[in-house]
């Protein structure tokens, strides 16, 4: 059984979000200003094993390469 | 006589620069691949080079710290074995947790082509023997050269004397200005600037002859 799960990887606010400024200023120059942008990223995973077994593997996947625990956050989320 | 290591990733580049410094300095140099593991017992010092290696995916230097020639590269600075990472190099070593911090995206979110003052406020025990000056002038070549740690990580590294090299004018908004920093132990070390790129005077400066 295959299961599919998302991590959702973000910059730590102590961490300048150099892509989510520059967003911002191309939305203030079109006029659509956002209060504020932050930029991550976005991986999907297919993982084998029940959905519990998966989701051990998914964190493990996360923790051993997706994210930087000094300068970023995740989030585990099933699809 | 053994060996310094050069490691190559796919994407390395000034391997070849590196080489022919050790090979100047009068050392015997080789290449060691990403894929391979190797006997630690033939070298006697590492340099891992800049570039972009395995493309910079993910985050600069997080995949190759993953690789498997890395393995090696632990077990050769767990034994104590001097351990050296050029700017792509650096970046390798911090995501694979053998120096602290992390290196982020320039705070001009600019890649920065150009000449760095340093101050050398630590000497390296390895890297640096054949002697570097207090005040030192190196090319710098990052997009992703911002050293970032909390700040109870840098007084830490502060206070152990973990500091390299620090930018006199800091040009890539790296915290407390530090341009390299050593491991506890300090046999590994790190530094964003090029001391490969200014060994002749015909490269514009000779401050990095003195690294090896």
């Amino acid at each position: 059984m295959k299961q599919k799960f998302g991590v959702k990887i973000m910059p730590r606010e102590v961490i300048l979000d150099t892509q989510g400024r520059a967003v911002e200023q191309t939305l203030r120059l079109n006029k659509l200003a956002a209060e504020s942008v932050r930029v991550g990223r976005f991986v999907e995973l297919e993982v084998a094993g029940t959905e519990a077994e998966a989701r051990k593997k998914a964190e493990e996947i996360a923790k051993f390469v997706l994210h930087n625990p000094l300068i970023e956050t995740f989030e585990i989320q099933k699809l | 006589m053994k060996s310094i290591g050069v490691v190559r990733f796919p994407g390395t580049n000034c391997d070849r620069d590196v080489l022919e410094m050790a090979e100047a300095k009068g050392f015997r140099a080789q290449y060691l691949w990403h894929l391979d593991q190797f006997d630690t017992g033939a070298f006697e010092a590492l340099i891992l080079p800049g570039g972009f290696s395995y493309g910079d995916y993910l985050r600069a230097g997080a995949l190759s710290a993953k690789s498997p020639v890395m393995k090696s590269v632990r077990e050769f600075a767990e034994k104590g074995g001097p351990v050296l990472g050029i700017c792509n190099g650096f970046q390798v070593l911090v995501e694979s947790g053998l120096l602290p911090g992390a290196l982020v995206q320039n705070t001009s979110r600019r890649f920065i082509d150009d000449w760095a003052e340093l101050e050398l406020v630590n000497s390296h025990p390895y890297f640096g023997k054949s002697g570097v000056s207090k005040k030192i002038r190196l090319p710098i070549a990052h997009g992703e050269g911002r050293f970032y740690a909390s700040e109870r990580d840098l007084d830490a590294i502060e206070s152990n004397g973990q500091v390299w090299l620090r930018y006199q004018s800091t040009p890539n908004g790296s915290m407390r200005g530090i341009a390299g920093v050593m491991n506890q132990k300090k046999n590994v070390a790190g530094l964003m600037p090029h001391p490969e790129r200014a060994l002749y005077s015909w490269m514009g400066g000779t401050d990095g002859w003195g690294f090896l």
